[in-house]
């Protein structure tokens, strides 16, 4: 990162290319941003992990020409299309934000990051045609054909996730542009989309994908399990989906430690948030649970582990950790929150991981799937955990970059739109989200209802449609 | 490179009009097909056209939004602060359009897929409108520089703004109807091909004459843009937008479906270049130019060069989509949308049904 004295007096530079000072409405703008991320980012996860999963599974019915196989492919991949279309619409939404919501942001700093929205709009697109493609092309296009067209939508989902989270790393640790007389200037794209916080954000957020699309599909098949349906059909489905979320879920520990010391060192401030740590101090302890005293800079209630903090931020009990005493009050991210928020995600993310460790580790050892139903029951809680932890994380590392838009350099009041009446698209937002929420429930319940298709080996009837059995 | 950045934001535009604006279309003749029964077919036709297509049709909408914050930064906060409701109502209308069209396919019973499909239908004649509206509060020249430094309701509540919101319901339909009369017959469905050719022909008489009556509600509201619209290159392109519009209704009128899909999308490029000629060098008129409005050339160059290596990948997967899409060999075959709540079916099954 760049000097942090230097960029704290830039902050109080920089005036926003739309000039004076923001609306009063930051906190509900924040709100709506938070409420329309909290909707896409769920749905982001299936377009990272599903087409993996349907196409892995395609590439078992080709190796065997078990046709049960196909018909699970078939099923996912048509419900990896409908979230994909509603992914589209709350996709949407948030690039309209971005201009309704935070138009100084986007008018000054447009030009230093918006080359990452476009490539990932290219990214989309391609993914958009090919997933299309695909569930449109089953039966129709020959069956290796149609096994590459499955190709660019994993692709695709992962140059999608590079490009935003690109963007997101930039607003975490902003570099690629200079600050003169309080303008933005030489913006320099190319080196902003890379900023260093992409390496950790980006893999933390891949593996969250998998681990909360595996965790979601597994639930489903668990409670097929439960409900006594152990064929073919069902075992495959938990037991694909359940091996992408335990194997992302225990990198994801890595990725964790990684993620923890970036942030250590580019938002010494933020992990102070996280860990709710008052003042700096060498050795610093780190402390479970427990309330964030403001008044006093110290958390309360907590256990405290000597040194802790120290070893995990910087691989060293001696190490001096940053605490939130280092900038004034008014810098500071509203700690209780993100330190909850962070804490949550952790705790669940241990949670997982060991759910997943226990279906490795019985498979590994007996060859079987683990035969308590509270596995079952755990794999069922697990999904919406992992939905719970997914959001954790984002209020931590978002509530954690407050007050600030772009890290030390614009505040995020500065940003907002003087637009009034926020409240009423507000409120207008959350009624419509219920609804779409609704629909989606309504739907999914649906598809689960629905027996599996039976598949005829193609040449069996003409042109190899489907029949109705039964 | 702020022109060629400026052509690209209009070939977002005029793609997103013209298959967008189709989709759209398909939504309003949904919305006029009349009861389940008797406009069961031409949903089912809509939703033949739609389904492969609409989501890569959508993402011209966010191409043009990520070109126009990318390389003209100050130019899209503006408009966005000050045009806020219609962009947050047309946003909203986007939702539930999406959603409801995604959704449809999955009715089980007729009263769901009549309100899922109403939701469709009336969401799609909505954001049409509120997207136009929009873009006439930028040619008339309302949306000055600034967080919200115009005013909330009339940059986007005025003459100019609902003339431009009906037209871009009304192109929508006529173009809709043109494409929906091709795919018609494409199908086999000779009955439903007419059908949308008298829509294709009621349809373009009426586009016509709300845009040649629309230059005196230019003239008196927005007289620059009528002034732009009505000399030099904006007159040439608005020439060319109207023959090929008329050369549209004749390819109807003679069923030759093919041709007469890009002409109506040639009339649709022409206005669109239009506008753009008619409030040059502007791009928030009256004040900010393109100069002005336009990010470092740093930007530009790495945003083109960007976008050009994005399209070595895009164009052929484009075109992938649009070739299979045509040559029917993608899963979309027609079926009326009623058909699956009828009482007696011959095979007693729904497509993707039964039980092992």
């Amino acid at each position: 990162m760049a000097d942090a004295a230097l960029l704290t007096l830039a902050a109080e530079r920089v005036t926003g290319a739309l000039g004076g000072a923001g609306g009063p409405d930051a906190i509900i703008a924040r709100r709506m941003q938070a409420l329309s991320l909290a909707v896409h980012i769920p749905i982001v996860c299936f377009g990272i992990a599903f087409p993996a999963m349907f196409l892995f599974v395609e590439g078992l019915y080709l190796r065997t020409g078990d046709l049960t196989y196909k018909a699970l492919a078939k099923r996912w991949s048509k419900v990896a299309l409908t979230i994909f279309a509603v992914g589209v619409v709350t996709g949407t939404i948030l690039s309209f934000e971005f201009g309704l919501l935070w138009p100084n942001f986007m008018a000054t700093f447009g030009d230093v990051f918006g080359v990452g929205f476009a490539l990932e709009g290219v990214s989309f697109f391609i993914e958009a045609i090919f997933i299309a493609i695909y569930v449109y092309g089953w039966d129709r296009l020959s069956r290796r054909t149609h096994f590459l067209t499955g190709i660019p939508v994993i692709i695709t989902g992962f140059t999608g996730s590079f490009w935003v989270l690109g963007v997101n790393a930039w607003m975490n640790d902003p570099v690629g542009f200079k600050v003169v007389n309080g303008r933005v200037v030489d913006p320099q794209p190319y080196r902003a989309l890379l900023a260093p916080n992409l390496g950790h954000e980006l893999t933390h957020m891949y593996l969250a994908g998998y681990i909360v699309a595996g965790f979601l599909v597994a639930g489903v098949y668990a409670a097929a399990r439960l409900r006594g349906r152990r064929d073919l059909y069902h075992r495959t489905g938990l037991v694909v989906a359940l091996s992408f979320a335990a194997f992302a879920s225990a990198a994801q520990g890595l990725v964790g430690d990684w993620a923890g010391r970036r942030v250590a060192d580019s938002q010494p401030v933020k992990l102070a948030a996280f860990e709710g740590l008052g003042r700096t101090q060498k050795g610093a302890p780190f402390t479970i649970g427990g309330i964030y005293d403001a008044k006093k800079g110290e958390t309360k209630y907590g256990i405290h582990v000597p040194r802790m903090l120290s070893i995990l931020a910087h691989h060293d009990p001696n190490a001096t950790v940053t605490g939130l005493d280092s900038v004034p009050a008014a810098d500071r991210p509203p700690v209780n929150v993100v330190r909850f928020a962070f804490q949550a995600m952790a705790a669940i993310g241990t949670l997982l991981a060991l759910i997943g460790l226990w279906f490795v580790a019985t498979f590994l050892r007996f060859g079987r799937l683990p035969r308590s139903p509270w596995f079952y029951r755990a794999v069922i809680a697990a999904g919406p955990l992992a939905l719970v932890a997914l959001i954790a994380g984002w209020i931590a590392t978002e509530v954690g970059r407050q007050p600030w838009i772009v890290y030390r350099v614009m505040r995020t009041a500065q940003a907002v739109t003087k637009s009034t009446g926020l409240g009423v698209g507000f409120a207008f937002l959350v009624v419509v989200y219920v609804g779409l929420g609704a629909a989606v429930v309504w739907l999914l319940r649906r598809l689960a209802s629905q027996p599996p298709q039976t598949e005829v080996a193609a040449g069996a009837a003409p042109g190899g449609v489907r029949q109705a059995a039964g | 490179m702020a022109q060629l950045c400026l052509c690209l934001v209009l070939v977002g535009i005029t793609a997103y009009a013209v298959l967008g604006g189709a989709d759209f279309g398909g939504g309003f003749w949904d919305l006029m097909a009349g009861g389940a029964e008797r406009g069961g077919r031409v949903r089912g036709m809509v939703q033949r056209s739609m389904s492969p297509v609409w989501e890569a049709n959508h993402v011209w909408l966010i191409f043009v939004l990520v070109m126009v914050w990318t390389a003209f930064p100050v130019a899209f906060g503006s408009l966005f602060s000050t045009l806020a409701i219609p962009l947050f109502l047309a946003a909203i209308g986007i939702i539930f359009r999406g959603t409801a069209f995604a959704l449809r396919g999955h009715a089980a019973t007729i009263r769901e897929a009549r309100v899922i499909g109403a939701t469709f239908a009336l969401s799609s004649v909505l954001v049409p409108f509120f997207l136009g509206a929009a873009i006439g509060g930028i040619a008339s020249g309302r949306v000055p520089v600034g967080n919200v430094a115009g005013d909330p309701v009339s940059s986007w509540l005025n003459p100019t703004s609902v003339l431009i919101g009906v037209l871009a319901v009304l192109t929508g339909a006529y173009l809709a109807a043109v494409f929906l009369a091709g795919d018609s017959v494409a199908a086999e469905q000779p009955d439903l091909a007419r059908a949308f050719r008298a829509r294709a022909l009621g349809a373009g008489v009426v586009t016509g004459v709300v845009a040649l009556g629309g230059l005196f509600v230019l003239r008196s509201d927005a007289r620059a843009l009528f002034d732009g619209l009505t000399s030099g290159g904006g007159l040439v392109a608005v020439l060319v937008s109207g023959l090929a519009g008329a050369a549209t209704l004749g390819l109807v009128a003679t069923e030759r479906y093919g041709f007469a899909r890009w002409s109506s999308a040639l009339a649709v490029a022409a206005i669109t270049a239009g506008w753009a000629l008619a409030q040059s060098p502007y791009v928030l008129p009256p004040r900010l130019t393109l100069d002005q409005a336009a990010a470092s050339n740093t930007t530009l160059t790495t945003l083109v060069i960007g976008l050009a290596i994005g399209a070595i990948a895009l164009v052929p997967s484009l075109v992938y989509l649009y070739r299979l899409v045509l040559q029917g060999r993608l899963q979309h075959e027609f079926e009326p949308l009623d058909q699956r709540f009828r009482p007696i079916s011959p095979a007693g099954n729904v497509e993707g049904e039964g039980s092992p």
